[in-house]
Formats: C-alpha cells, structure tokens, sequence
C-alpha cells in the first residue's frame, strides 16, 4: 500500500457537555474538541503533535486509535476506518499513554508481555526477538519479574513501549511519553524512538509537551489549539511564523547605557552584560562585527528562540485575531 | 446479536487473562486459602442468620428449614457463579472515571471480555462452596419426589440462575457507561437480588413478587423451578410450564443486557465522557 498512512480529511469532534445549572436543572452546551483537521502521516514518518492542555490532542490520538468515533469529516489509518474496526486495527498500531499504562498492574511485568503474545497472536519466534530487542535497548532485564504498581514511572513507561511494540505495530501512538520522567529515562526513551524509527521504519505520533522531544525527534511538528490545526511543517519553519526573535547575550568591559544599534533593541541589562533581540531571519554576523566596533567587548552569546515562547505568541495572536 | 467469531474470540481471551490471574494469585497460595476461607465464611453468616431465625419458629412463610436452604442454595450457588465469572464488571464505572477503560479499547479482543476477566478471583469459589454445601444438606434432608423431569431441572436451574444473574451485572455495568458512581445501583439488584431469593417468595408482598417475576424476572433462578420440585404453589396463578422457563428467560435477558452493553460503549465512544 503506497501513499498516506494516516489520512485525516475534515474531522470533527463535538462534545455535549451537560453541566449542573441548579436543582436538576441542566444546561447543555456543545464543545469542539476538534475542529475540522485535515492531515495526512506517510509511512516512516515521525510527527510532532503539540498544543496546550484541552487543545484537542488527546482526542485526536483517541479517534486514530478508534476509542473515540469521530462526529464527523473521514479519517482512514493503513486502510482502517478506526471506530468501525477497532479490533482489527488494533494488530496494526501501538499505544503508549503516559499518564496510565495498558499493563496489566497486579502482574509482573513478563506476565503482561505473556498475555500480549498470546492476545495478538505473535508468533513465537517474532516475540522472542522483539522482546529480547526491547529488554535489551529499554533496560528492562531486572523488571520483568516485578509486579507493575512496583515500578517508578521511568521503568513503567519503558515497559510499556515495549508491550506497545511486541506486535510489530506499524504505527506507534505516544501520548505524553516523557511527561514526568527523569532526564536519564527522556534521554532513554527518546534514544529507542529514534532507533526504532530508523531500523523498522515504523511511523510515529507524539503528543508532547516538551518541546524538547520535538527537537530530538520529530522533523515534522503539527500545532493544534482549540481543536484547530495552526501549524504543519519543519521545526525550523515554526519560528518564522511565530515571527520570534534570538537573543544576543554582551558582555562588555564596564556598566553603559544600553547598546543602540539599528537591528536590535536591548531587551535587558544587569550591570556590565546586555540582552539585545534581534529577527530570527536574520544574521547574527554584521550586528556581531557592528557592536564590536562601537563597544568594548568582552564576551557574547547567541540564544535561539525559545520554541514554547514562539508557540505562546502563536496562541496570542491567534487569540487577538 | 453478537456474531459467533466475536463471541469466541471473547472466550478466548476471557481465558487467558482469567489464567494469568489465577497463576499469580497461586503465587501467594496462603493469602488465597485465607481469602477463600473468608469469603466462605462471610457468606456463610447470611445462611447462620436464617439458622437463628429457624431456631425460634418451625417456618418461614409455610417453608420448613430444609426447603427455605434449598432455595438459598440454588440462589447462592447460581449466584457465585455469575460472580466468580462475570462480578469485575463492577468495576466498569471506576475504569471510565479514571480513564483506563481506553486500554482495553486498543486492544485486540472484546472489552467485555477484557473487562469480565480482569483481576479474575479464584477466592470467589468460596461462596459457591457455601451455596453448594447449603444446597447438598437440603437435598439429603428433603424429601422430594423425583421425577426425570425434576431433576433435569436441578442442572438448568443453577445453569440459568447464573446466566441470569450474569446478565444484570452485563446491564449493570452498561448503565455505569451513563451514570458512573450507580455501582451500588447493581449491587442493590445483584447482592440484593440473591439476598431476596434466599427467602420463600411467600415471605413477601405480592406487588414485590409480581416485579421479581415480570420486571427484573429474578425469579426463573429459583423461585417458580424450585416450588415446582418442592411441589408447592407459587404465590401468583402462573401456568406449570413457566417453571421449565428458566433457560428462555436467561437467554432472553442475555440478549438484552448485550444490547445494553453495546449501547453503553457506543455512546461511551462517542461521548468520550
């Protein structure tokens, strides 16, 4: 099968939300949880999903994984119609939510990956491989025989990475993946991500509020806010969009009024050093020579933009517009 | 109607997850005899208070001792067997507040299944012990004239009551998908149904009756078979047949709590709640 992967064309989910007005009295509002999101994920790619809490990305994993039936536009994953065949697609894709996991909790973990096996029908001789592979890339060996609610949250998630793979799935959903993990176990998770997408060529959604993950991973970032897709394309592209600036860190030899220079304006100053903002789109170099010709110089640095600020004025402008 | 692979693949993984969960339990053997035990012995307080109350008249509602046990007996035992196969689903309302409901949903096998056999306890074998036993102790005491056609009865009575049962939690859970703390709803039409079934139905008023039979028909678990082998009347005129009615009326309740439960989880996927 060629072509698209993942094929949203126009979904929409509404919400009712029903909300206690007084004495069973109720009023009943209708909430977009999605609002008309059109994309499509080929085969091997590896996406970004982002937005603040409530921004719908949560639902959207939820109707690709066909948890949820969309209330209206198309949406396809390897063929599937999710909420119409929830079974037979659940053979073909991996889920990894962050905030509760699919093990089974009272059991040891190797029990979870046992009924695993046998669930999705793996043959033996797949499942010893890709268990071996995962116990082996995720650090799992001393794990297997420890029941799930005794695990930290670290070793849990690389748990259920690998229950999520055992399957072979072709595409592997993570919701939050790193959310409240150590930066030894990010760095780990995110490591086997990579690999994982490199050798088996398996295609990738994360939602994500760390924008690090983003830049680790993914070359492609989508950036949905009030169930609306605001934003699909490169990292890099994000900061044009966002307008953001860089930061020129300066140290100079001694206290001076700020630095006036036609490119940049001086943002802050604490005694002998100066932050100077300056466009993204442009270079760091003349401003650079500019200022060492004019000032006593002493030391600097540039700082790229910081991505969530690019993302909160994205949100800003969208909610002046 | 389900379609017969769908039932056999729930089978399926019923299985597995119910043997996973027996294994580990059998990881910790004296914590399961003592649980067991104390199941059997907190189920057995039900039938001593029935005991003390025999030991201040001769009947209940014209019931002697032996013949008010063989009615808890065949409620109890039909009853542990819903429990020990399908008392999780309980847990329904609790799964769709906290949000891990959705695991189920990503996996390849029914969510009943799934849900049914989760934490599969071993332990509830207990109160089947204890119904079963009350049921043995009023069969040697009884008197009964068997007939080929009674005792067929016996087998499809326990067979049906469990199905029946089965059935109310299945409904139970699939009105959880609406209203998500109403598990003491269920247990007030399970753990109470058995309760009210333990007790001659000449004991209550008849409008009660009436609803037992009709509305939410608990009474085909052993009320109008069981009279039928005691050779006694049922308080309502009801033709002799309706006591052959049991399997009829648990695959009819089956049925529905089915489409219940296939109402509930499609409005759970749709709402998301």
């Amino acid at each position: 099968m060629d072509g698209d992967f993942i094929e949203l064309d126009r979904v929409e989910k509404v919400f009712e939300v029903r909300r206690k007005t007084g004495f069973l009295k109720r009023e009943r509002r209708q909430v977009r949880a999605v609002d008309s999101i059109s994309f499509t994920v080929p085969r091997g790619e590896m996406v970004g999903y982002i937005g603040p809490n409530g921004a719908g990305k949560s639902t959207t994993i939820k109707m690709l994984t066909g948890i949820l039936t969309p209330s209206g536009g198309r949406l396809r994953v390897a063929g599937i119609d999710p909420s119409r065949e929830r079974s037979r697609l659940a053979h073909r894709i991996g889920v990894v939510f962050g905030q509760r996991t699919t093990l089974w909790w009272d059991l040891p973990l190797i029990d979870s990956y046992r009924l695993v096996h046998r669930m999705y029908r793996i043959p033996d001789g797949r499942y010893r491989e890709n268990l071996d592979r995962c116990v082996e890339l995720l650090d799992l060996a001393d794990l297997l025989d420890v029941p799930v609610r005794q695990l930290s949250l670290g070793q849990r998630m690389r748990g259920d990475i690998a229950a999520a793979l055992l399957h072979d799935p072709e595409v592997l959903y993570l919701d939050e993946p790193t959310i409240g993990l150590d930066v030894i176990s990010k760095a780990k998770v995110r490591g086997f991500l990579r690999d994982l997408n490199a050798e088996r060529g398996t295609t990738v959604l994360l939602t994500t509020h760390d924008l690090q993950d983003i830049e680790q991973l993914c070359s492609r970032v989508m950036v949905i806010d009030h169930g609306r897709l605001m934003y699909d394309g490169p990292l890099a592209g994000l900061h044009e969009v966002g307008e953001s600036e860089r930061t020129l860190v300066v140290d100079l030899e001694r206290e001076l009024p700020p630095i006036e220079v036609p490119e940049a304006r001086v943002v802050k100053v604490e005694g002998p050093r100066q932050w100077l903002a300056f466009p993204a789109s442009g270079s760091a170099a003349p401003l650079v020579a500019r200022i060492a010709a004019e000032y006593p110089l002493v030391d600097l640095s540039v700082r790229e933009p910081d991505i969530e600020a690019v993302i909160a004025q994205m949100y800003a402008d969208r909610a002046t517009a | 109607m389900a379609e017969p692979g769908r039932v056999a693949e729930g089978l399926r993984a019923y299985r597995m997850i119910a043997v996973m969960w027996i294994r580990s339990t059998m990881a910790y053997r004296a914590s399961f005899v003592m649980t067991t035990v104390a199941n059997f012995a907190a189920t057995a307080l039900d039938f001593v208070a029935i005991l003390l109350m025999f030991s201040r008249v001769d009947a209940l509602g014209g019931y002697t001792l032996p013949e008010v046990a063989f009615l808890y007996g065949l409620s109890g035992t039909a009853f542990g067997l819903a429990d020990l196969t399908i008392g999780s689903m309980e847990r329904l309302g609790r799964r769709v507040r906290d949000g891990t409901l959705d695991t189920l949903l990503v996996r390849p096998a029914p969510v009943l299944a799934q849900l049914a056999a989760d934490r599969f306890a071993l332990r509830r074998l207990g109160r089947v012990t204890q119904g079963a036993l009350v049921l043995g102790y009023a069969l040697t005491s009884l008197d009964i004239a068997w007939t080929p056609l009674k005792l067929l009865l016996m087998p499809v009575m326990v067979v049906s009551g469990a199905a029946i049962f089965s059935a109310v939690f299945v409904a139970g859970a699939a009105f959880q998908f609406v209203a998500q703390d109403a598990s003491e709803v269920q247990n007030a039409f399970t753990y109470g149904g058995t309760t009210l079934l333990q007790y001659p139905p000449t004991v209550f008023a008849k409008e009660l009756v009436r609803g037992v039979t009709f509305v939410l028909p608990l009474a085909f678990v052993n009320w109008l078979p069981a009279t039928y082998v005691l050779g006694r009347p049922y308080p309502l005129d009801l033709p002799v047949w309706t006591a052959f009615a049991p399997p009829l009326v648990a695959v009819g309740c089956c049925a529905l709590a089915g489409a219940a439960w296939r109402t509930g989880l499609r409005s759970y996927r749709s709402t998301g709640s």
